[in-house]
């Protein structure tokens, strides 16, 4: 019998229908177009860092002196660098780099920040005041200045550059969470988890920290811009990520700016691989952000 | 007739032409010079510092005993000192002080100024740094006997000490501000030199001004010069591109003399020389599996100089292939024998196979892996750094690269807490008591962080430093550098540096030096008009 | 205020201590020269290096309440000497960065309000998150180098107050500013926008619209003093950021300022100086913070009276 009919009759009819979380995407697509620009090239991002290996078509450390500031051609699609290694191999690889450094970064910096965060405001009174001062003293350096300073302390190098990244965002974070966590503090769901005797941990964990996850996700996808930014100023400076590893900000640093006139390519592509990453981080952030907190809207 | 005739037209032109192609080439006074340096002065006193950043700016400031004669290096002749003798049994040097010299402030210059100078320099009282105190060790004391002379004393003969009294950093200071304070060099300026002090902005410029008095009649030519501080490489290059700075006298990479020869052309000239300074492996010899001799010498073996000179050459300053004693000069191996080394040889696949051999030996496996520390400036450290880690993977090792800033990297250097290391050495002077001291036992020379203690070398040092016959000498030296590179390979040079200073065609009166420490005071350099 | 300085002073006391490396041997850790252990030992006693580090934490607390920063460890020059010089350049870059993003933040952020959900959004959207997404330092390379290719001129590489010589202050420092400012101006055009958006929608805007009173005045006068609040307090918190965006900048165009002092004094490991360095641009945050919530209460007669 046709659907027609079956519908006429009253029969359920059912339909293939996409599933749940596809649904939620296209309708993000559709009412936040740049959002999903910004998602496409985070993914691109992803793809190229997951599937580096697959993807690259060189050895990015494999150096061959013979071939040494080639400009892009059928071999070398983005050139070659000052020690003749191929750049597009470089780039891709790099973004496992950005990724891993910007990724683990925030994640860790948000999470342990909302864990703070919503602490100081579950426990409130003297241990709010004293983790808040502290937070305080950590937000008073710039971003910057306190990476320097830890990687000062730490030294070069890849985990040390996470950490130095990871300890400024943590009091950005916390500061975000607590002002959340202490408009739910007095909600009846979390009193009522009180009165049935829940542990401090249990309560703090699985009532309040879900409550905020909006800002938590909005903090940890604007953060990983600024993690990525950060690194390569890191490395930029000579602070950060070692050669030979491939890394964005270590591609513009010395070689990139001194040759720049006669191998342009070696200063523009890392440049517009970190632009274009943390472009898209902040697009779909901002995206990400009016969605799903309607107070927040830009309109 | 013709002939008479055609001849007298050639003298009647040659006294029009060489006379005119003279004028070109004669000095002109005026014009203030503009140059760039890279780091600022700790302090201002030559005694003190090591770095080019207090030379560059304040060397014209001041006037040395003996100098080196910029067109004909190694040549040395007086400055201060107008003349002087050696005694026969070479234990007292006698310099006659020239007269009339005056100081800024119009003292004059005596030979008590000279003594107190060196006082300070070879046994400074307690509070007092004396960066190369030690390698006055030979010198028993100073002696003034009247306004004019000056006597060394020393202990033992010394094949360099006349040289040391040529260091550019053996500026001649003030007796009587000595005596006021020791220190007060530190932070002010009074010397003797072509140029008088006018301003130091820290972190911006330094300026300094004509010395009108100045003992060498008609010089400086230029009026003034400026110093402008500029860190990065790449504003520097900028900088004399766009013609703000006209010289810069460390020197900057081929590419950049490229760009500049370029895009400037017969403005810019390029003068190039090969440089006292070379980069080194350190090798800490107390930490397995570097204490045995075999992974040393793989260590060596794997690195192909020649092919990475020619690559290294075009895009940083390293070039010349050299062993213990800088490549062109007198007492460097010549090339036959310079290949003999471990790792000089030209057959780079022999040299890797018995590397590949001398690891599975010592039974090390395939893949091993360490690290190699080094400082974090990109050109030339990293440049080696990467250089040596790409040849170390030819031969089945797995390197990491650990840059570091640079208090770490002195304190893991001076400490031992690393495996392997890039060190580096610059002198001023081609002198094998200089370049040799770093490879003697730790105990001796604070300056070998590689950790090993070897009486034969201690021995063959000692001997060389009071060798009297110049062949004699040599012989020790190769047999010294032989031990070092080839037998023991306690640690290693991997290349030399080249020295590139494109300029504008202008500045002239600089000849370059194989030390960028040399020929700083200016005081014969002048502009050409526009 | 106070404790929370007191807090940065300790944090930063302490982490430096840790940090390896030790300036001494960076001094003398020159070429061709060594120096014996007892020259560098009595140089570390010159410095006070060699105290407990309690007593030297006190005798610089001591100083700072006395207003004295000590010398440098590097140069041994007064700190506040040091700092003066370069402060100079920073405060003025600063400025004029503040000023290029206002300049570009608020015409573009109300441009965009009005034609919200047109290209003209869309376009002033992408290029002010472009702001925000490329490093500032590659901003500053790619522009020295156009100017040097295409235009063969360079700004000047040294620095003239801009009562002694306007011209080569402003050509040296409008580049970075520019630079600096772009980037500072992404986050206030998005908050003009959004606070010029709500503002728009509000009821006595559109009363006012109805009753077709002069549509500028009422935007003028009503509309923006209310939008601009939000964004005085962006520009607010981001000027402070700018301490942190000069770290870079002033790397890439050779500037003397308190961002090249900062790093490196930080590699030198010049202790008094990076403490002094650190207090001073925790001091301007709180400070600029204050004058925000001054401002804040000017701008809005509502808060005014709580």
């Amino acid at each position: 019998m046709g659907e027609s009919v079956r519908a006429a009759v009253g029969v359920k009819v059912e339909r293939p229908t996409l599933p749940g979380w596809a649904r939620v995407c296209l309708r993000f697509a559709s009412r936040h177009p740049l959002g999903a620009v910004g998602a496409v090239i985070i993914l691109l991002m992803a793809l190229a860092a997951v599937l580096a290996d697959v993807l690259a078509p060189a050895d990015p450390q494999a150096s061959n002196y013979a071939l040494m500031f080639q400009p892009p051609s059928a071999q070398f699609w983005l050139g070659t660098d000052v020690f003749g290694r191929d750049i597009l191999s470089r780039l891709i690889y790099g973004s496992r780099t950005a990724l891993l450094v910007g990724f683990t970064s925030s994640f860790v910096g948000a999470t342990l920040g909302a864990i703070i965060g919503v602490s100081s405001a579950y426990f409130g009174g003297r241990v709010d005041l004293l983790i808040q001062r502290f937070m305080d003293v950590l937000l008073s350096f710039p971003l910057i200045v306190l990476a320097l300073v830890v990687v000062a302390v730490l030294g070069t190098g890849t985990l040390n550059v996470t950490l130095a990244i990871t300890i400024p965002m943590i009091p950005r974070c916390a500061l975000v969470t607590r002002a959340s966590a202490l408009a739910i503090r007095e909600t009846p769901y979390v009193t009522a988890a009180q009165a049935m005797g829940f542990s401090t941990t249990r309560i703090i964990f699985r009532h309040m920290l879900p409550n905020v996850m909006a800002p938590y996700l909005i903090l940890v996808t604007a953060f990983l811009g600024q993690a990525i930014l950060l690194e390569a100023s890191l490395s930029f400076l000579g602070l950060g990520v070692a050669e030979p590893t491939p890394a964005w900000g270590l591609m513009l640093r010395g070689a990139a700016v001194e040759f720049a006139e006669r191998a342009p390519w070696m200063a523009i592509f890392p440049g517009l691989a970190i632009s274009a990453s943390v472009f898209g981080f902040n697009l779909f952030g901002d995206s990400l952000r009016d969605a799903l907190d309607p107070k927040l809207r830009t309109g | 007739m013709t002939m008479k005739r055609v001849s007298v037209c050639m003298i009647v032109l040659a006294c029009l032409i060489i006379p005119a192609a003279m004028a070109a080439e004669t000095p002109k006074a005026g014009g203030t010079m503009t140059f760039a340096v890279a780091e600022t002065p700790p302090s201002f006193d030559g005694h003190r510092e090591t770095t080019f950043a207090m030379l560059h700016p304040v060397a014209p400031h001041y006037s040395t005993l003996l100098r080196f004669d910029p067109e004909n290096y190694p040549k040395i002749e007086g400055e201060v000192a107008e003349s002087w003798t050696v005694s026969k049994d070479r234990l007292a040097y006698t310099f006659k002080i020239r007269k009339g010299i005056k100081f800024h402030d119009g003292s004059l210059l005596t030979a008590r100024d000279v003594k107190v100078t060196y006082d300070k320099i070879i046994f400074p009282p307690e509070g007092v740094a004396s960066a190369r105190k030690a390698y006055y060790a030979m010198v028993e004391k100073v002696e003034a006997p009247d306004e004019s002379t000056v006597v060394f004393r020393l202990k033992w003969p010394s094949a360099s000490f006349l040289a040391q009294v040529a260091s550019p950093w053996n500026f001649i200071y003030k007796a009587d501000l000595l005596a006021k304070d020791l220190r007060w060099y530190e932070k002010n300026v009074m010397g003797t030199g072509p140029f008088t002090f006018v301003e130091y902005v820290p972190g911006s410029h330094w300026v300094g001004k004509k010395n009108p008095d100045y003992y060498v009649k008609g010089r400086p030519y230029l009026d003034g010069y400026r110093a402008i501080f500029i860190k990065d490489t790449a504003p520097r290059a900028a900088a004399i591109r766009a013609g703000q700075t006209l010289i810069e006298f460390r020197g900057f990479n081929p590419a950049v003399r490229d760009d500049l020869v370029r895009t400037l052309g017969n403005k810019i000239r390029v003068q190039e020389s090969p440089w006292i300074c070379n980069m080194t492996v350190a090798i800490n010899n107390e930490k397995k599996p570097f204490d045995d001799v075999r992974v040393r010498r793989a260590l060596t073996l794997a690195i192909d100089r020649w092919e990475g000179s020619k690559f290294l050459s075009q895009i940083s300053i390293m070039k010349p292939v050299g062993g213990l004693m800088r490549p062109g000069s007198e007492f460097a191996a010549p090339e036959a024998e310079l290949t003999k080394l471990a790792g000089f040889a030209k057959d780079s696949e022999a040299s890797r196979k018995e590397a590949r051999r001398l690891l599975k030996e010592a039974g090390v496996p395939e893949g091993f892996s360490f690290t190699l520390k080094n400082r974090n400036i990109k050109e030339p450290y990293e440049a080696v750094g990467v250089f040596v880690i790409d040849q170390w993977r030819k031969v089945g090792l797995n390197v990491t690269h650990q840059p570091q800033e640079g208090g770490p990297y002195f304190a893991d250097l001076r400490g031992g807490n690393y495996e392997t290391s890039i060190d580096f050495a610059c002198d001023f002077m081609d002198e094998p008591d200089y370049q040799l001291i770093k490879f003697v036992s730790r105990e001796k020379s604070p300056i070998n962080y590689s950790r090993y203690t070897d009486p034969v070398l201690n021995e063959l040092y000692e001997k060389q430093s009071r060798a009297t016959d110049p062949k004699e000498r040599l012989k020790l030296i190769r047999q010294f550098e032989k031990r070092v590179l080839d037998e023991e390979v306690y640690q290693f040079h991997v290349l030399w540096w080249q020295r590139i200073i494109p300029h504008w065609a202008r500045v002239k009166g600089w000849t370059i030096t194989p030390s960028h420490y040399l020929n700083q005071d200016l005081r014969d350099v002048w502009l050409a008009p526009e | 205020m106070v404790p929370t300085l007191l807090g940065v002073a300790v944090l930063v006391f302490l982490l430096l201590r840790v940090a390896p490396g030790d300036i001494v041997e960076l001094k003398y850790a020159g070429v061709g020269a060594y120096v014996s252990q007892e020259s560098m030992d009595q140089e570390r006693a010159q410095l006070g290096l060699d105290q407990p580090l309690w007593k030297q934490f006190i005798d610089w607390i001591w100083g700072i309440v006395r207003f004295d920063f000590g010398a440098s460890m590097w140069t041994g020059r007064p700190i506040t000497y040091e700092i003066a010089i370069r402060l100079q350049l920073s405060l003025q870059l600063a400025i004029m960065a503040t000023i290029v993003a206002v300049l570009i933040s608020i015409p573009l952020g109300i441009l965009a309000a009005f034609k919200q959900d047109t290209w003209v959004d869309y376009a002033v959207r992408v290029f002010s998150i472009a702001g925000l997404a490329m490093p500032s330092f590659w901003l500053g390379i790619l522009m020295i180098l156009g100017m040097l290719i295409f235009f063969r001129w360079l700004p000047p590489m040294f620095f003239t107050p801009i009562w002694v010589d306007p011209w080569a202050n402003l050509s040296q420092l409008i580049w970075p500013a520019l630079a600096v400012g772009y980037r500072y101006s992404a986050v206030a055009t998005r908050m003009t926008r959004s606070s010029m958006l709500e503002v728009l929608r509000e009821d006595y805007v559109r009363t006012a619209r109805a009753k077709g009173l002069w549509e500028r005045l009422i935007i003028v006068r009503h509309a923006m003093k209310n939008a601009m609040l939000p964004v005085v307090t962006v520009i607010g918190l981001e000027f402070a950021f700018l301490i942190g965006g000069l770290v870079v900048t002033e790397q890439v165009f050779n500037l003397n300022g308190i961002g090249k002092l900062f790093v490196d004094a930080i590699t030198q490991r010049d202790y008094t100086m990076t403490q002094a360095l650190v207090l001073v641009v925790s001091f301007t945050f709180i400070v600029v913070n204050f004058v925000m919530d001054l401002l804040y209460a000017w701008l809005d007669p509502r808060i005014r009276y709580q």
